[in-house]
């Protein structure tokens, strides 16, 4: 309830990044999002939200260090302003899409997105979101974001992107 | 004379149909190339075979042999151009000859056409030195068979002259992804050992991964995303027919045969964390192994099928762990490096192959399971994917090479390495057949 303030704060910011090109972000979701018809109903009702829901889809990946399932405290920010959108907006399901970066071997990388993606379910549910609203996941390194074989592009890989 | 002619004629003829073949098949077949060579390999001699027939015969078996025995790293093949003469039998070989360019072995042969699809293949090998015949073999085949029939003599001559099996009448299974701007193709494949002949036996716009081979060779086990995440899939090679096997909610992976080919060891995480089952296919009773909050995941039967190795972070870092294959008695195996993982036993069940990071990077490495040593073979840094040759001599794995995946395959002693590079696609995944049980 405290940090209601800073979430506002986070959607506006979230706003502006949005606004400097999420566009592949956005492209996610609309790929995925065919396959959920309750996103349409729940973000179309309400007229505020709407926007906050737009850019909060922007700022949906959450980003893991090597061979971790931790989540940062950045990122927990970023979570529980995922959590109270979802708390919101009742009508809206996401999927949790957990990723890896390729180095190690591709099985111990599909359990290791899956472990990622769990762990920001449970987030979400100790903020309250029912879990069979939460749907997870993993991809282990199948789907990279970056093709490189380097740090800055493993970094990227190492995700949870959530998607509605 | 007269004879001298004919033969070089022949021989022309045999370069002719060469480039051919090798323009023909530019596009599917994998480019071997020897990475580091052995000091130590049979010094061998195989004389181009005689064709007797019309046309161009549709496989050079005496250019197949020759790839084959230089591939394995055990021979150093003898440049055709050093030959002083070109016997096709018995009665044409003059030991002297092979004496004098330091042959040690010698392999010649006929090719002849006996209908419009039938051919008669004839070979014999000879020990230069104690200038005797080692063996010598007569064969009717059909055109399509030839090929297989070239790696069988082989493994003849392999066997002849190491004392061991060959692996050479084998195939290998593969995923190759094609990258485009909006799809990705993901074809999983099978082809020959050397690569030839590759098969496409499914494709898809979502990852596939883990091909495991049944052990009679007849089945493929593998990960596919085509429903949008990962499902267990079997596929009967002969005729494509598939069955799901796992598609429990989360993750269903990591498939592996028991040796009997009745039981699939998988992991799934619909009890909430990755954990090894083993599955039942006629009755499709599932078993719980493992027990634990860690990842459980990469089991491997070791060949007696009393026992499964796997990897686990159940100690911090991913590790290979060794239980019963009813899932008690669990030891850890490997404590070397901080990073072991996705192994799987030679057919002797006394070493694994697995990937190993020791601070270097992902390698292939060799465990041997009495003394606990652990050998790195490779020195890249992304490889992965190791699967024993049936007779144990090779290990294939995947690698990176100018930012692409290519196979690769080294000796499990690690002195030879060979890079299999496809014309174009990334490949990755591969996985050894067991040895064929019928022509």
């Amino acid at each position: 309830m405290r940090s209601k303030a800073s979430l506002v704060l986070i959607i506006v910011l979230g706003l502006t990044v949005a606004a400097c090109g999420g566009k592949k972000g956005v492209k996610d979701g609309e790929e995925e999002g065919v396959s959920t018809s309750a996103l349409d109903d729940g973000s179309g009702s309400m007229g505020s939200a709407l926007g906050a829901a737009g850019d909060l889809a922007a700022q949906n990946k959450v980003y893991f260090e090597y061979d971790s399932a931790a989540v940062t405290d950045e990122s927990r920010v970023l979570i529980e302003a995922h959590a109270q959108n979802l708390m919101d907006n009742p009508g809206l399901n996401v999927v949790l899409e957990g990723h890896a970066d390729e180095r190690g071997t591709r099985e111990y990388n599909l359990a290791l997105g899956e472990r990622r993606a769990l762990a920001v379910q449970e987030i979400l549910v100790a903020y309250g979101v029912g879990r069979d609203r939460l749907q997870t996941i993993s991809y282990g390194e199948e789907r990279p974001e970056s093709l490189e074989h380097n740090e800055s592009s493993w970094s990227l890989n190492r995700r949870v992107v959530i998607l509605r | 004379m007269k004879n001298k002619n004919k033969s070089k004629r022949a021989h022309q003829f045999v370069l002719a149909c060469l480039a051919m073949v090798y323009c023909f098949h530019a596009e599917a077949a994998l480019e071997i190339e020897i990475t580091q060579g052995v000091e130590a390999g049979i010094p061998i001699a195989i004389v181009p075979f005689e064709w007797r027939g019309a046309g161009i015969p549709p496989h050079i078996v005496s250019d197949i042999v020759e790839a084959d025995l230089k591939r394995s790293g055990r021979f150093d093949t003898i440049p055709r151009s050093d030959f002083l003469s070109h016997p096709h039998d018995h009665k044409q070989v003059k030991f002297k000859d092979w004496r004098l360019i330091k042959a040690e072995a010698l392999v010649v042969g006929r090719v002849q056409q006996l209908g419009t699809d039938q051919y008669q293949v004839e070979f014999r090998l000879f020990d230069v030195f104690k200038a005797k015949q080692l063996g010598g073999f007569r064969y009717k085949v059909p055109g399509k068979s030839l090929r297989k029939l070239a790696h069988q003599i082989s493994d003849l001559i392999y066997l002849k002259l190491t004392g061991e099996r060959g692996a050479f009448d084998t195939r290998i299974a593969y995923v190759t992804v094609e990258r485009g701007a909006t799809k990705n193709r993901y074809l999983l494949r099978v082809a020959d050992s050397d690569g030839y002949g590759p098969v496409t036996i499914l494709e898809s716009n979502e990852p596939i991964l883990s091909p495991s081979w049944s052990p009679d060779g007849q089945m493929l086990a593998y990960v596919s995303f085509e429903k949008k995440r990962s499902m267990i899939f079997t596929q009967r090679l002969r005729d494509g027919q598939r069955e799901l096997i796992a598609s429990f909610p989360g993750v269903n992976g990591a498939p592996a045969w028991s040796p009997g080919g009745r039981t699939l060891a998988v992991v799934s995480s619909r009890e909430g964390n990755p954990e090894i089952y083993t599955l039942d296919l006629q009755t499709k009773n599932m078993r719980r192994l493992t027990n634990h909050l860690a990842i459980d995941t990469e089991p491997a039967f070791s060949p007696d099928g009393r026992h499964i190795v796997f990897t686990s972070d159940r100690g911090g870092k991913p590790q290979i762990y060794r239980m019963r294959s009813d899932g008690t008695a669990v030891e850890r195996l490997t404590f070397e490096g901080n990073y072991n993982a996705r192994a799987s036993y030679s057919a002797d069940g006394k070493r694994l192959t697995l990937v190993t990071n020791q601070g270097r990077g992902y390698r292939i490495g060799v465990f041997l399971i009495d003394s606990k040593g652990l050998f790195v073979l490779t020195d890249s840094t992304l490889d992965e994917s190791p699967s024993f040759a049936p007779n144990g001599a090779m290990i294939l794995y995947a690698t990176q090479q100018g930012g692409n995946g290519v196979l690769s395959a080294v000796s499990a002693d690690g002195r030879v390495k060979q890079v299999l590079r496809f014309q174009k696609g990334d490949v990755r995944e591969p996985a050894w057949s067991p040895y064929n049980r019928k022509l």
